[in-house]
């Protein structure tokens, strides 16, 4: 019968974009979500070196970070050229440690206190009288949990 | 309302950061105005690694490359001196090194020079040795990984390997 006639083909019907929205919100909340900002603006140089036995850092409320290493270029002016501790925003002397961290401590409520744990973020380069300085310094205000920040990756790729 | 979404999200996309924060887990030993005397430890059960300012490895003595220490590291925990440690595989029965897994302790002690990448990398090593050791028992004794345990069968095997590592204040140890 006539009625059964073959559809004459007028190429593939254009994709409805009718869900793009959908799709865009959808990616919204996802980075929305797990967007972590900066908290702090890095001075130091920062290369951390590479381990394969790590844990992650859970709890980001109990973790104080300290950084270390080399001046960026537009610092050395200022401070030379020699590794520096970095708390929060600003340049810091070994003997702020102690007090950087009692302070964090203070901070944390009090039946969280022990689970406190300070993140040290170091160049690969730098030596390690400077950080057994900051690790003696935690010793003496009693923050015990440390935690040496890597990243992931063959430990003797580079080297020789 | 589709572009206003674009534009929240072309921000977040570029502000996003993420990185996981990862690293080594170390507990210090608390602070002590007065000197304490060590405990006497037989100096077999002992494995004492330096590293010196040019970043070389001296492990009991000897001169050694890192690639090698996580293997040196496991034959020492691993020795079984005394016969006592039914589960341990080594069994060397090597004179000179741990009696058993729960008296051997690895000493570790820097130069002030040593560079933080070699000294992680040191840390790493070793607590691979340890992993694997763990790894391997609970494989033997319950046919899975450590990671997979109960809470329970878990401590048993840490307690089989217990990880003991203890710093010494960094010296100039010199060249």
């Amino acid at each position: 019968m006539a009625k059964f006639k073959k559809k004459t083909g007028g190429g593939a019907p254009g994709i409805s974009t009718a869900s793009l929205p959908d799709i865009v919100f959808m990616l919204l909340f996802f980075f929305m979500v797990t967007t972590v900002m900066r908290e702090v603006t890095l001075k130091v140089e920062n290369k951390k070196p590479k381990a394969t036995e790590i844990k992650k850092l859970e709890r980001k409320s109990l973790v104080t970070y300290i950084y270390v290493g080399k001046p960026k270029a537009q610092y050395i002016a200022q401070v030379g050229s020699e590794p520096r501790i970095q708390l929060n925003d600003a340049f810091a002397r070994v003997k702020d440690v102690q007090n950087h961290v009692i302070t964090a401590r203070e901070e944390i409520n009090e039946a969280e206190r022990p689970l406190m744990t300070v993140s040290i973020k170091a160049d690969s380069e730098v030596k390690m009288g400077l950080i057994s300085d900051i690790k003696q310094e935690l010793r003496k205000a009693n923050t015990l949990k440390l935690n040496y920040s890597t990243r992931k990756g063959e430990v003797y790729g580079d080297k020789g | 309302m589709a572009d206003i979404a674009f534009l929240l999200l072309i921000f977040f996309l570029v502000t996003t950061t993420m990185d996981v924060d990862s690293g080594i887990n170390r507990k210090l030993p608390p602070w002590n105005d007065e000197q304490v005397d060590p405990p006497p430890i037989k100096e077999k059960n002992i494995f004492t690694v330096l590293v010196n300012s040019k970043d070389q490895l001296l492990v009991e003595e000897e001169y050694m490359d890192i690639e090698q220490l996580r293997g040196a590291a496991k034959r020492f925990v691993n020795n079984n001196g005394d016969g006592s440690c039914d589960y341990c595989t080594g069994a060397l029965r090597s004179p000179t090194s741990s009696v058993n897994p729960e008296k051997a302790i690895i000493s570790l002690q820097n130069d002030r020079g040593t560079s933080y990448e070699t000294y992680i990398a040191v840390q790493n090593e070793l607590a691979a040795a340890y992993n694997e050791l763990r790894e391997d028992l609970a494989q033997r004794r319950y046919g899975v990984s450590y990671k997979d345990l109960g809470e329970e069968a878990r401590k048993e095997i840490k307690d089989a390997y217990p990880q003991k590592i203890s710093e010494a204040e960094p010296v100039s140890l010199g060249n």
